[in-house]
């Protein structure tokens, strides 16, 4: 019983509750006679009434007494003013059972459904709710009554967001007010109404929201609503093209399966049995309608006309902030191309959100096409040997990764300055935990806007350190703060080509694969992927990673290492399904089996999320292992892996080895054996 | 650290369903449907369902069936869909869906749908997000998902998503912890998490965590362990949920039982009910605690009765 103390009842206690009970339950059963045999006279009405007094939430009181209504409607003539003494009188019912439980749902919809009905008191409903609203100011039925009534009288937003303006400042500490003020604000900033302009209204409300921050830090009010502002500042409506693949002015080698003559350390190397390779666009939102009318290809690559565009997403979702598409080559016909590609030249990219790709944007880049000399070989893949340490000074790596964002035409001016005001004052309440997170959370959001290379990066020991202090000072979200540290992290790792490099490595066992090697950094989350899109080797061993998420974008990863992390299960894997490329997975050392609650039961496509499922001869063999093993089925299915490592969890055993076998019957190494043919 | 009283919580659960004199027991008569299903589950989760009888249970249940297909909260009550779950819910823990006809019961749910994709609680027209989940929960355990608009539906849900990547019961209302599960779920269900950000959802569910361990269902409120439940799903559905910490709550629950008589409470030492039981043990389960059966969090249901349902062809 919510807020009930517990306590042995005294016989007396017990004798009155018996008494009510047994008064209670007589009227209940004579109630449901007459609603049975739709008995609609004043005193079965009446009957009514007393029972809803007594327990407002007998929700087939309310239905019979929307009959009754009905009825009784039917039969009198349409006199207005017997109508409405009708309306009142269930108005007044209503009201007397909100007085004994103001969270009926029946209730509340009782109200609403007499109103709907044309009831002409509609002017007395806000009277009646600020009455109610002073009692409550939390309520939510009441809010949300409100924004009903609101509707049905065209009571204007800016009226509104005064109402929340009031209540605010009558006690700030008012979530729901806030939350009213948020769809309020959203939508007048929307319309650009008067006096709505973000670069007016946003610094103001900064103002504003301090008052709740800053009279008591602890107090959670105002903090979502700050956060929201933020992201208002920092929301750019026009979607931008921040990074893709191959990157502008770059050179990239293309073969066939196998090992080249000579593979050059300068440019990525790229090997394709089915001769086409990727070519990555990435947005700062997810955006829709990439294709090849959007998109157009010049170059003399043949059969490329008819290109078909894949969003790397969920497959229900036809919006994503990567797109990928595959550029045939032949591979028996060495030759040089230049592809020069234009995005957004005609429109139809439109953001998650409606807003059209701001400007065409233009990208050119070499491809060398080369003949392979051997077969190819399905030998072990090492991640101890045959590693080339990185030129930091080759301007290769420039080519790599420079970034081309956009400038578009939209005042980052007032932006900047209220990222800059929002400093300064948070630097004042950085005792408090709501100060340094929302500190970090604005040096993160002023690096993202800093386009000068000569200051970029420069806060970002900051940051790390407000969240290690974050980690101590709050130790219950202590995993929240770590996974935004990682990430700041590797948004430091990846801000300038100089601390990149120290990462990155030639692996020469397959063409001078580019590796990247973010092992042992006790990395708990993965980010700024979109800087890496050019790996195709990736060590994360020795982190602290439990998902993939995120390194569905690296579309040119062939090798990727997950050994001694935190992975639970296969479905935490899911992302890897769009990696195409991807031949070797090393998940050994990690939890899956360990625990019984699966976190990435719904994110991973499979049965359970509603994917269809089309039974194969596994399935139809094995259907105990099938429901046993769900997550390594769908997932290890649709990957395309020669080697793959699994020892040193609690799933691993002879069951588990053999399923797998016949899920990936192509796969040439598992736990560092070769497998018999 | 106190210990789960298992035991004790079955008896609880075995004797509410025997007290039926109280004045409790009456306001609480409308929702018996409900309450069998919390019980059930939590017997279940136990894995002390076998102390009920089968029998008995399915011949009430199957009294509380209207001609329109839908079930009432209880024996001549009103149709309404937050019953109908329950009774599914119940069929499907053991294993007796088919004793139904799943055309008219599905049929009753999918005519609920609305123009807009939301849904209607019962025929007078109520809409809420509560009802949203329900339809899609239920219409997925009965395979019939494919009789409503399923892109609709999941439209009008995240019409209701807030700027603080919250949900509410309709476009505007404010997010609440169990109006978040309902909307979580019904996404989880349909394939559609992509529409949550769940990194903002993920940051404003683990705040609900308070010094004390427990869980509030909205800033600035008590704790309570029913938002054990709805916000534990909820993390663990967007795979935020070792955001919080885990010892605290669990410790939390513990303390919320009633280890004299049985039975968990919203708070230490607060009047204990059958709703609380349930979503304390089935808060446990969300956190791994020893012998306690591993709960879905989308269906309600214990994983291997899901499994069940969704891996059978």
């Amino acid at each position: 019983m919510h807020g009930r103390p517990r306590k042995a009842s005294k016989p007396e206690e017990e004798a009155a509750s018996a008494a009510k009970a047994v008064k209670l339950r007589s009227l209940q059963s004579q109630f449901m006679t007459n609603h049975h045999d739709k008995i609609y006279t004043k005193e079965a009405i009446e009957l009514s009434t007393k029972l809803l007094e007594i327990n407002p939430e007998a929700y087939t009181a309310w239905n019979y007494r929307k009959l009754a209504v009905e009825d009784t409607l039917s039969r009198i003539e349409s006199d207005p003013n017997l109508v409405n003494s009708i309306f009142d009188e269930e108005l007044r019912v209503v009201e007397n059972a909100l007085r004994q439980n103001f969270k009926s749902y029946g209730a509340w919809h009782h109200r609403k459904w007499v109103l709907s009905k044309g009831h002409s008191s509609i002017g007395n409903e806000l009277k009646l709710l600020d009455k109610f609203q002073r009692l409550d100011s939390r309520n939510f039925h009441a809010w949300n009554y409100r924004r009903f009534v609101v509707e049905l009288t065209k009571r204007s937003e800016q009226d509104e967001l005064q109402y929340t303006d009031d209540m605010i400042n009558n006690n700030f500490s008012n979530y729901s007010a806030w939350h009213n003020r948020s769809v309020l604000l959203s939508s007048l900033l929307a319309q650009n109404a008067d006096g709505f302009m973000p670069n007016e209204k946003i610094p103001d409300e900064y103002d504003f929201v301090h008052s709740a921050i800053f009279t008591d830090p602890d107090d959670q009010s105002g903090w979502f609503y700050h956060l929201w502002l933020l992201d208002q500042t920092l929301n750019v409506e026009t979607p931008l093209l921040t990074s893709a693949w191959p990157s502008h002015g770059s050179t990239i080698i293309l073969s066939g399966a196998g090992c080249l003559n000579s593979s050059s350390s300068k440019f990525t190397t790229f090997c394709s049995e089915s001769g086409s390779f990727p070519l990555i666009l990435y947005s700062d939102q997810a955006v829709g309608g990439v294709s090849s009318s959007t998109v157009t290809i010049d170059s003399e690559l043949k059969g490329n006309e008819d290109l078909v565009w894949e969003p790397i997403s969920n497959k229900n979702s036809q919006v994503s902030c990567v797109w990928v598409t595959h550029l045939k080559y032949v591979s028996s016909d060495p030759c040089e191309y230049k592809v020069k590609i234009r995005v957004g030249n005609s429109p139809g990219i439109i953001s998650s959100r409606g807003y059209n790709f701001s400007a065409p944007y233009e990208f050119v880049f070499t491809a060398h096409v080369h003949d392979t000399v051997e077969d190819s070989q399905e030998g072990i893949v090492s991640w101890t040997d045959g590693f080339d340490i990185w030129d930091a000074k080759s301007k290769d790596l420039k080519s790599l990764v420079t970034l081309d964002r956009l400038e578009a035409e939209i005042d980052f001016e007032w932006r900047q300055e209220a990222i800059d005001s929002e400093v300064e004052c948070f630097g004042i309440l950085a005792d408090s935990k709501i100060g340094k997170l929302t500190l970090a959370r604005l040096l993160m959001a002023r690096e993202v806007m800093v386009s000068d290379d000569a200051v970029k990066g420069v806060r970002y020991e900051e940051i790390l350190q407000l969240y290690n202090e974050l980690m101590a000072l709050d130790s219950s979200h202590y995993q929240y703060y770590k996974d935004e540290h990682s990430v700041a992290f590797l948004h430091k790792v990846t801000s300038s080509s100089e601390s990149l490099s120290r990462h990155l490595f030639r692996y020469r066992g397959m063409n001078n694969l580019v590796c990247l090697r973010l092992n042992n950094l006790s990395l708990s989350r993965i980010a700024s992927v979109k800087k890496l899109l050019f790996v195709q080797m990736l060590d994360l061993s020795h982190n602290e990673l439990h998902s993939t998420e995120g390194l569905e974008a690296m579309q040119l990863l062939c090798c990727l290492n997950l050994s001694h992390n935190r992975i639970r299960s296969f479905s935490a894997l899911d992302s890897l399904r769009h990696v195409k490329q991807l031949k070797v997975l090393d998940v050994s050392h990690n939890h899956i089996g360990k625990h019984s609650v699966d976190t990435t039961r719904y994110l991973c496509s499979s049965p359970l999320s509603n994917s269809e499922w089309s039974q194969d001869g596994v399935g139809r063999q094995n259907p105990g292992l099938v429901t046993k093993y769900w997550d390594a089925y769908f997932v290890l299915r649709d990957l395309n892996l020669k080697q793959l490592d699994i020892a040193g969890n609690e799933i691993s055993g002879d069951e588990f080895s053999s399923f797998v076998l016949q899920v990936v019957p192509k796969l040439v190494w598992l736990d560092g054996q070769k497998l018999g043919n | 650290m106190g210990q789960l009283v298992a035991d004790k919580h079955v008896r609880y659960i075995l004797m509410a369903e025997k007290k039926k004199e109280s004045f409790e027991s009456v306001v609480m008569d409308h929702l018996r449907m409900n309450g069998a299903y919390w019980g059930l589950t939590t017997l279940d989760l136990l894995d002390k369902l076998g102390c009920v009888s089968e029998d008995e249970v399915v011949s009430w249940l199957m009294t509380c069936q209207h001609e329109s297909g839908g079930f009432a909260g209880n024996t001549g009550h009103d149709p309404h869909i937050l019953y109908t779950l329950s009774a599914v819910q119940i069929l499907a823990l053991f294993d007796k869906i088919n004793i139904l006809d799943i055309g008219k019961v599905s049929s009753y749910v999918a005519k609920l749908q609305n123009e807009d994709g939301s849904f209607s609680g019962d025929m007078w027209g109520e809409i809420d997000t509560r009802f949203s989940y329900i339809a899609i929960c239920c219409l997925s355990i009965l395979k019939c998902l494919d009789k409503i608009n399923v892109e609709k539906a999941v439209e009008y849900i995240v019409s209701c998503k807030n700027l603080d990547g919250g949900f509410g019961c309709t476009p505007g209302a404010e997010s609440h912890a169990g109006q978040i599960f309902c909307c979580v779920g019904a996404l989880a269900i349909t394939g559609s998490l992509h529409h949550v950000d769940k990194d903002l959802l993920g940051w404003w569910l683990c705040e609900r965590q308070l010094k004390g361990g427990g869980l509030n269902g909205r800033p600035e409120k008590l704790a309570d362990v029913c938002y054990s439940w709805w916000v534990l799903s909820s993390l663990i559905m967007i795979d935020r949920v070792h955001w919080i910490d885990k010892a605290k709550l669990v410790k939390f629950i513990l303390d919320c039982q009633d280890l004299e008589n049985g039975g968990i409470s919203d708070r230490p030492d607060d009047a204990v009910d059958i709703f609380h039981t349930y979503f304390g043990v089935a808060g446990l389960s969300l956190l791994e605690y020893p012998g306690v059966k591993v709960i879905d969090p989308a269906y309600a249901l214990p994983v291997d009765v899901v499994n069940r349902i969704i891996f059978t062809k």
